[in-house]
């Protein structure tokens, strides 16, 4: 065989195996956090976590009432983002493609989708927690919706400009003016990416906590009062899984399950809608 | 009529020979048309008329400027910056490129064929009721009533009638160019631009969107960019040849194809170059 044939064969081989090697190591950690992840949290899975407040130490409970607040905090951030975030990605694909403007916002947008969510606590609190003068659901779902503003930007500015100039071109020629054109039309070719966009903020929000600290605390009690401290299951797990007692480390575990099932079955409809939408 | 004398007494129009025009009314007149890329000048000092009831080709090598001057008519070109146009186009005496001009109302007027079929991403009756919609009210029976008659103007209605809630994007790729002529042609336009309407076609549904052109242009007016000469020579009246952004010969189709005036549009026809 041709020497130099059979020296990029080995190379072949050796990197092939190097690379397995660091997938399988990379994958070996994460078989590792969801096992035990299912493993502590199933134990602890019952009806009595859906349905019971938290326990005080020692006591039986459950997670309603982390569960409904961070339904609550969850919908209304979505509420809150998810206009600004499509109005704006609208703006950087639709109108203003060709404006300075539109570089700017899209950078500072990209510096806000990676900023650290402990900022985004730490300025919502100055802003709203402070001049309040206490902790409130409000302002907890308020930051988590800075959080979902730059993800829906961001996805919405990417889809629209998926959508072919000859659409619009098409819509144009038939005298469609352009406010009906990207409602009726852009939007309609892009639905399913911009859907998506708005279930991977869900998915990036529901496991946050930082930004939660600063704002809406926690609450032992039932309260849906957004202008009061109010109990979500990521802040939960946090008092939880740090204390010494073994039932609430038990319900911490079970609570990190919930919200991982929520975000794989998220990411799983994300995946599924892109998917269709290639297709179509 | 009064447009077509003024024409002739203002506008040294080009070269323009011995072909009957007498009889015909000027629905476009371009005069001394200009256009600009940025800095970069694509059209040089174009005239011509476009006849109503007639179609007209617009032929030359790529990066001859038919394209462009097609989407200086219903001012395409309006949709992105640092592109503009200088001269006078007009429509039934009305200049189009002046900047009160209302190019919603302006577009509906001059309706555009593409050179991809663009389906709406809706079903097949929505995508020929929306542009309906749009500048007319009307009952659902009549709007279906208008729906059908546009489907059936474009030779699609029998391939389509049973599945009008059918996606638009499901049909063929000359069905698709079919409903986006039924698109068109329901507006009620009075001129329709063709911009290499079969280029994206196989052979037989490029035959059918031919036959449907010398069928709508009793009630249009029609100006087709091709690449393909015989295309050009099968559908269109009058024949413009362009080239690098000049209009170097307008004639009548027979004219141009057999007894050109210039050696440029010989050269191009005869396959020597382009």
């Amino acid at each position: 065989m041709n020497s130099l044939y059979a020296a990029r064969r080995r190379r072949n081989i050796i990197t092939k195996a190097l690379s397995l090697v660091a997938t399988l190591f990379g994958l070996g950690w994460l078989v590792l956090i969801l096992g035990t992840l299912l493993y502590e949290g199933f134990s602890g899975l019952s009806l009595r976590v859906f349905t019971e407040m938290t326990p005080p130490p020692g006591a039986a409970g459950g997670l309603l009432n982390p569960i409904i607040g961070s339904l609550i905090l969850t919908v209304l951030a979505v509420l809150i983002g998810t206009p600004i975030g499509i109005l704006a990605g609208t703006y950087m694909a639709e109108y203003g493609r060709h404006e300075k403007l539109t570089s700017v916002v899209r950078f500072i947008n990209d510096i806000l989708l990676s900023a650290p969510s402990i900022v985004v606590g730490l300025f919502i609190y100055e802003v709203m927690v402070y001049p309040m003068g206490h902790f409130s659901g409000i302002s907890g779902a308020v930051a988590l919706s800075v959080i979902v503003i730059p993800v829906v930007v961001r996805t919405t500015e990417d889809m629209l400009m998926l959508v072919p100039d000859t659409l619009r071109e098409a819509g144009a020629s038939i005298g469609l003016p352009r406010s009906l054109m990207i409602m009726r039309i852009a939007y309609r070719a892009a639905r399913a990416g911009m859907i998506t966009g708005v279930l991977l903020a869900i998915a990036r929000i529901s496991g946050e906590t930082a930004p939660l600290l600063f704002t809406t605390l926690n609450n032992q009690f039932w309260s849906t009062n957004l202008n009061a401290p109010m109990a979500s299951l990521p802040v939960v797990i946090f008092q939880f899984a740090l204390s010494p007692y073994k039932d609430w480390q038990e319900l911490a575990w079970t609570g990190a399950l919930i919200i991982t099932m929520t975000v794989l079955a998220l990411s799983i409809t994300a995946r599924a809608l892109s998917a269709s939408r290639k297709q179509s | 009529m009064n447009v077509a004398t003024a024409t002739t007494v203002t506008a040294p129009i080009v070269a323009h020979a011995a072909v009957e025009t007498s009889g015909l009314e000027e629905r476009i007149v371009i005069r001394n048309l200009n256009f600009y890329y940025g800095d970069n000048r694509a059209l040089k000092d174009i005239s011509l008329p476009l006849y109503a009831s007639k179609v007209t080709a617009f032929i030359g090598p790529s990066g001859c400027g038919k394209s462009t001057l097609l989407r200086v008519l219903n001012r395409m070109y309006d949709l992105y910056p640092n592109q503009r146009a200088e001269g006078e186009v007009t429509l039934d005496g009305e200049d189009i490129l002046s900047p009160k001009q209302d190019l919603n109302l302006l577009r509906a007027r001059i309706g555009m064929v593409f050179q991809k079929p663009t389906p709406f991403p809706m079903s097949i009756y929505e995508n020929i009721a929306f542009g309906i919609r749009l500048y007319e009210k009307l009952s659902k029976p009549e709007l279906d009533d208008r729906v059908e008659i546009a489907l059936k103007r474009a030779a699609l209605w029998n391939e389509v009638k049973d599945k009008l809630a059918a996606n638009g994007l499901s049909l063929s790729g000359g069905q698709q160019q079919r409903l986006c002529i039924a698109r068109t042609v329901a507006v009620r336009p009075e001129v329709i631009l063709f911009d290499e309407p079969c280029s994206a076609l196989d052979p037989i549904s490029t035959a059918k969107i031919e036959e449907l052109i010398d069928e709508l242009k009793s009630d249009y007016t029609i100006v087709i960019v091709t690449h393909n000469m015989q295309q050009a020579a099968r559908v269109s009246d009058f024949t413009a040849f362009m080239y690098l952004g000049e209009l170097i010969e307008f004639d009548s189709t027979t004219k141009v194809f057999t007894a050109p005036s210039d050696r440029r549009t010989q050269d191009y026809i005869t396959g020597r170059f382009g």
